[in-house]
């Protein structure tokens, strides 16, 4: 895949001395949507900000569509668009100037057509002529997203594009970015929401402590860092785990009625036959099995826990 | 050279100027009439002629700057400040455009609307006592060349400051005491030798009395003088904000 951004090397520290990134290297493929994910602090917005230009890098380089972002800054800031995660926006100006405003700014011609299929798309059309102080939070979450399209990027980053908005307008931003993406742009997206990266990711990259922790496919992460439970529902309920099965990771639950069995699915041998055979040796009967995958959540969790 | 970038910055603020146009535009020249009255008027009317001019004729281009000079740095220094204290410079950021495109937008914006100040409050002196502008080109191009080059000086304080508080002391403590002493209401030889050199290190000596000579052909300091102090000015504000933009001081960090 042809890659449409290329981090190398990038460190940032801001004047107080605090490190937001230790020596990034990072690739983003043309066309695809990639998930950010990572706990606050852990260098999410710095790293957007500095591909965007609104931050100076301390060290290293980045390059968008081939273009160094400090020497061919014109180049690269035409292709991007960028949604922060503040709702920031001129408060007194009207929808439609704010976000004619932005297109303006990157240096298209003005276009009164693609804006109103713009706010259309993104149900603003009503609200044009309204102040934005008068807008609900969703609704200049939308104008946010709408002035950043307004000059028609090739990139778009969503820093954090559905905090604090409700469910229905965040099923309804997922729609219009699969459309997005369908017509051929990179999104880029930093979420706290696991489901979000979850239902959208192509792939997922976990950023903490200001290093890029994992990259990989958002199927290939699941699986390979995916472990499998296997509960069995036993006859009658065991006080403690018999020794004969010490050998085997066991949790008790549900007051002693379920075996847990804790397992890699990548590992050789799962172990799953020897442990129902001496299931069946120690004489404990069971009535059913069970198996469920651990979420993209636990994945998470478990990688920015591991001490760095 | 993003053209339509500087235009959508200049008329984005041109429209904050007219949404806002009481205080843009009227409350100066309001403040300006009333040093009219109390000046011109009440105390001029006790002092008889200043360098074969009558005082309230005297007073007009000094008012004139002062007003252009204080509005300038206030214009310019609220709307850069305020896109950075609610975060849209951003957007400016982030966009494709040059920082010689982003200071002309915002620059220009801000001497536009000082110079409109100039010339209306020029329009309402010339209502209350008789005006006589002997160098219209010279009086435009003092006008235009402190206009933009306190615009420029205001740019940099808004961008410094880190308060409402700091966007306030400068302007106040700096611009109008030195304006006012700088000639805006007396001839700087109605002061004893001595401080007439002290007054010679305060830059708005310098533009107020070229500017007046533009009027009434009478000067403190002679024409060439004024004009190289206010070019030095500009020069010296302009690469201020070329390092501001170059190191990122107070915007990328």
């Amino acid at each position: 895949m042809e890659s449409i951004i290329s981090v190398s090397h990038l460190s940032k520290t801001y004047a107080g001395g605090f490190q937001a990134l230790k020596a990034v290297d990072l690739d983003i493929e043309k066309g695809e949507i990639f998930a950010l994910l990572g706990p606050n602090g852990a260098g999410k917005t710095t790293l957007i900000g500095i591909i965007c230009g609104i931050l100076n890098p301390s060290e290293g380089s980045v390059h968008v569509g081939g273009h160094d972002i400090i020497e061919d800054f014109i180049k690269t800031r035409s292709m991007i668009g960028l949604v922060p995660q503040e709702l920031t926006t001129d408060t007194f100006e009207t929808v439609w100037t704010t976000v004619n405003f932005s297109r303006g700014l990157f240096g298209k011609k003005a276009d009164p057509k693609h804006i109103e299929d713009l706010l259309r798309k993104l149900s603003l059309w009503e609200k044009k002529d309204s102040r934005i102080m008068a807008l609900s939070g969703g609704m200049k979450r939308r104008v946010m997203i709408a002035k950043a399209l307004s000059h028609e990027p090739k990139v778009l980053f969503l820093d954090e594009p559905t905090a604090g908005v409700d469910v229905e307008l965040r099923k309804d931003m997922w729609e219009v970015v699969k459309v997005l993406r369908e017509s051929g742009v990179t999104i880029i997206l930093t979420t706290h929401y696991i489901e979000e990266a979850e239902e959208m990711a192509d792939r997922i990259g976990v950023i903490n402590n200001g290093e890029i922790v994992l990259v990989d496919t958002k199927t290939e992460l699941m699986r390979k860092l995916g472990t499998k439970q296997l509960t069995v529902e036993l006859h009658q309920a065991l006080d403690s785990i018999p020794a004969a099965l010490a050998a085997h990771d066991l949790e008790l639950a549900a007051d002693g009625t379920q075996l847990v069995y804790t397992y890699d699915t990548q590992a050789e041998r799962t172990g799953i036959t020897s442990l129902l055979n001496e299931l069946n040796q120690a004489g404990i009967k069971f009535r059913d099995l069970s198996t469920s995958q651990s979420s993209l959540e636990d994945i998470f969790v478990n990688l920015v826990k591991r001490p760095s | 050279m993003n053209l339509r970038a500087v235009r959508a910055i200049y008329l984005f603020e041109m429209n904050r100027t007219w949404r806002t146009i009481a205080q843009s535009i009227v409350a100066p020249v309001v403040s300006t009439v009333l040093y009219f009255v109390v000046f011109g008027g009440a105390i001029g009317s006790r002092i008889t002629e200043v360098d074969g001019v009558s005082y309230g004729t005297f007073i007009v281009p000094g008012l004139i700057m002062l007003s252009v000079l204080t509005q300038s740095v206030a214009n310019a220094s609220f709307g850069i400040y305020i896109p950075r204290f609610t975060g849209t410079i951003y957007e400016v950021l982030s966009a494709p455009i040059t920082f010689f495109e982003i200071v002309l937008g915002y620059v220009g914006a801000a001497a536009t609307k000082s110079i409109i100040l100039g010339l209306i409050i020029l329009g309402t002196a010339s209502l209350i006592v008789p005006l006589h502008v002997a160098h219209p080109f010279w009086m435009m191009l003092f006008l235009v060349l402190t206009a933009v080059t306190f615009s420029l000086l205001g740019f940099i304080i808004g961008i410094w400051a880190d308060s409402f508080e700091k966007l306030q002391v400068v302007p106040l403590l700096v611009i109008t005491p030195l304006a006012f002493l700088g000639g805006s209401f007396y001839s700087i030889n109605m002061l004893p030798p001595f401080w007439q050199t002290v007054t010679l290190f305060n830059p708005m000596v310098y533009l107020i009395s070229g500017f007046r000579w533009s009027f009434y052909e009478i000067a403190d300091v002679s024409l060439e003088v004024s004009l190289g102090m206010v070019t030095l000015f500009l020069v010296v504000c302009l690469l201020m904000i070329r390092w501001i933009f170059k190191t990122g001081y107070r915007l990328k960090d």
